[in-house]
C-alpha cells in the first residue's frame, strides 16, 4: 500500500467525509447542529442545564461517531438495540450480545433500558423533598390528581393521530412534567421515541415560567389570585417518618407496576426524615444524584440518532407534549377553582398549576404569579403540597399505563 | 396484544377515562390514609402527658422582644440576616415584630 492509498483510506474513513458519502450522512450534520443549539440553550439560556448539557453532548457524540454502514467506531449502536427488542431476532433481550459489541454509550444506555437511572433519580428526589406541606394539607393530593388530565388527553389525541398504544402512552406522560418518569415509561414502552420525548419533557419543564402564567390568568379571576391562604399546621417528625412507609405500602399494593419509582422515591424520603441515615440521605441527594444524572443525560442524548430522530413523528411528539403539558396545567387550575368554591374562597386556585410536578419550579411560578397581585401573599409552601403530590400522581399514571401496555 | 398496539379510538377513549379515574381514586384513597395517619398522630401527641422539664436544664427565657431560636438549614447566618431584612422590608413591618422559625435553602434541581 503506498502513501497515497493510505491517505485516501484515512480521508474516506473520517467523519468529515462520512457526512457526505454515507447514506443519510447529511442528517448527522443536522443533528450535530441541533446538539450545538441544545448546548447553547443549556449553557447560555440555562434551560435545565444539568440535564440538557449531557443530553446535547450525548447527541453530539452519537452523531459524530455513528454513520449508516460504518458502525465499528460508534459509541452507540441503534441496530444492536433494535435486535435486542426484535422478538424474531436471535439476540432478543440478549444483554450478552449488547455487551460484546457495545460502544461506551451503549454501556451507559443499559442503565436506562433496565430502568435503573430513573429509579435512582427518584431516590435522590425523595431525599431532597420535604413532604411536610402535603402532610399539613392532604387535600393537595386532589390537585396532584387533577393535573394528570393532560397525560390521558394527550394519550387519546396521539392514538387519534395514528401512534400505537405504547407510543401514545409514552407521549402522554410528558404532561406529568416529570423527566425520570417519562424516561422510565418510554424506555419500557417505546424506546425508539426516547430522544424526542426526553427533549420535549425537559424543554417544557424549563419553559414553565413562560407556559403557565398565561393559563393561570385565563383560568382564574383577579379576586381568586389575591386570596391569602392560612398558615398550615406544623407537622411532627413522627408523621414525616411514617409517611414514606405508608405511601410505599399503599401505592405499591394498589398498582404494583409503580414499585420501582414509588419505592425509590419513598426510600430516599425515609433516608431524609428518619434521622439516623443522614450520610445516606446526603449521598442520595448529592453524589449519587449527580453521577446518575451524567449517565442518564448522556445515554438519553445518545439515542438521538439522525436516522430515527429526523422524521415527522418527532415534530408530532413535540407538539403533543406541549398540548399535554398545557392541559395538565389547566386540569390543576380547574381543580384549584373547584377547591376555591368548596372552601368558601379560602384556597387560592393558583396552587393548582403546581400539581404538574416539576418540583420546585411549578410551585415557584404559583408564588410569583400570586405575588404580582398581592405583594404580601406567600403561596410557596401551599403550592409545594400539590407540587409533590404531582410527583406521586405522575408515577401512578405511569404505573397504570405500564400495566396496560407493558405486556 | 395486537389490539393494544393498534388501538381503536373508542378503546383509547375508554382507556384514557379509566386511567384518569384510577389516578384520581388512588390519590383520593391516599389522601384519606394520610388524613387518618395525621389524625392518629395528632391525637396521640395530645394524649401524651408533657414531661416536666428538670429545673437545672431549663433554657433561659428569650429576652423581651426577641422571637426565640431560629433554625438554619444549609444557610449561613449572614444570608439568613439578609433574607430576614428583605422579608421585613417587603412586608413593610419592623423586623422585631416578625417571627422567623426556620430558613432553608431550596435546591435548584428539578424533578
Amino acid at each position: 500500500m503506498n502513501i497515497l492509498d493510505s491517505l485516501q483510506k484515512l480521508v474516506m474513513e473520517s467523519g468529515f467525509a462520512s457526512f457526505f458519502i454515507t447514506d443519510g450522512g447529511w442528517k448527522n450534520l443536522i443533528m450535530v447542529l441541533l446538539a450545538f443549539a441544545l448546548l447553547y440553550l443549556g449553557i447560555v439560556k440555562k434551560y435545565e442545564p444539568l440535564l440538557l448539557c449531557g443530553i446535547a453532548f450525548g447527541c453530539l457524540l452519537t452523531n459524530l461517531s455513528y454513520f449508516v454502514g460504518q458502525g465499528e467506531n460508534a459509541l452507540y449502536h441503534p441496530e444492536l438495540w433494535a435486535a435486542f427488542l426484535d422478538e424474531t431476532s436471535p439476540y432478543y433481550h440478549s444483554y450478552g450480545h449488547i455487551m460484546s459489541n457495545a460502544g461506551l454509550l451503549d454501556f451507559f444506555y443499559i442503565g436506562v433500558k433496565a430502568g435503573i437511572y430513573p429509579s435512582l433519580i427518584f431516590l435522590g428526589v425523595g431525599a431532597m423533598t420535604d413532604f411536610g406541606p402535603l402532610l399539613a394539607n392532604p387535600k393537595s393530593l386532589l390537585l396532584g390528581a387533577a393535573a394528570q388530565l393532560g397525560v390521558f388527553l394527550a394519550f387519546f389525541l396521539a392514538i387519534c393521530i395514528g401512534f400505537t398504544g405504547p407510543e401514545a402512552a409514552s407521549i402522554g406522560i410528558i404532561g406529568g412534567a416529570d423527566g425520570p418518569t417519562a424516561i422510565y415509561l418510554t424506555s419500557k414502552l417505546a424506546p425508539q421515541l426516547l430522544g424526542p420525548i426526553a427533549i420535549a419533557a425537559y424543554s417544557y419543564m424549563a419553559l414553565i415560567p413562560m407556559i403557565q402564567p398565561p393559563l393561570m390568568k385565563l383560568m382564574t379571576t383577579e379576586k381568586m389570585r389575591k386570596v391569602k391562604m392560612e398558615q398550615t399546621r406544623e407537622v411532627s417528625k413522627k408523621e414525616k417518618i411514617i409517611f414514606p412507609i405508608v405511601v410505599a405500602t399503599f401505592v405499591i399494593l394498589l398498582l404494583p407496576s409503580t414499585a420501582p419509582l414509588i419505592g425509590c422515591l419513598m426510600l430516599g424520603n425515609l433516608f431524609r426524615e428518619c434521622g439516623v441515615t443522614d450520610r445516606l440521605s446526603d449521598t442520595a441527594q448529592n453524589a449519587l444524584m449527580n453521577i446518575v444524572t451524567i449517565f442518564l443525560a448522556t445515554s438519553v442524548g445518545a439515542t438521538m440518532v439522525a436516522q430515527s430522530f429526523l422524521n415527522w413523528k418527532t415534530l408530532m411528539i413535540i407538539g403533543l407534549g406541549l398540548v399535554s403539558f398545557m392541559i395538565s396545567t389547566i386540569g390543576g387550575l380547574f381543580g384549584g377553582r373547584v377547591m376555591y368554591r368548596l372552601s368558601g374562597g379560602r384556597i387560592n386556585p393558583l396552587i393548582g398549576s403546581a400539581g404538574v410536578s416539576a418540583v420546585p419550579m411549578a410551585a415557584r411560578v404559583s408564588q410569583d404569579v400570586a405575588k404580582k397581585y398581592n405583594k404580601s401573599n406567600y403561596l410557596l409552601m401551599h403550592a409545594m403540597g400539590p407540587n409533590v403530590a404531582g410527583v406521586i400522581g405522575s408515577a401512578i399514571a405511569a404505573g397504570f399505563l405500564l400495566s396496560i401496555f407493558g405486556g | 396484544m395486537n389490539e393494544l398496539i393498534n388501538m381503536s379510538v373508542g378503546d383509547a377513549g375508554m382507556t384514557a377515562i379509566l386511567g384518569y379515574l384510577v389516578v384520581f381514586s388512588g390519590l383520593v384513597l391516599l389522601m384519606f390514609v394520610v388524613m387518618l395517619v395525621g389524625k392518629v398522630m395528632t391525637s396521640k401527641a395530645k394524649a401524651e402527658p408533657v414531661p416536666a422539664a428538670p429545673a437545672v436544664e431549663k433554657t433561659p427565657e428569650p429576652a423581651p422582644g426577641a422571637a426565640g431560636e431560629l433554625k438554619l438549614y444549609d444557610t449561613d447566618p449572614r444570608d439568613a440576616a439578609m433574607i430576614m431584612a428583605i422579608v421585613a422590608d417587603a412586608l413593610g413591618k419592623p423586623i422585631n415584630e416578625l417571627r422567623f422559625i426556620s430558613i432553608k435553602e431550596v435546591k435548584d434541581d428539578e424533578v
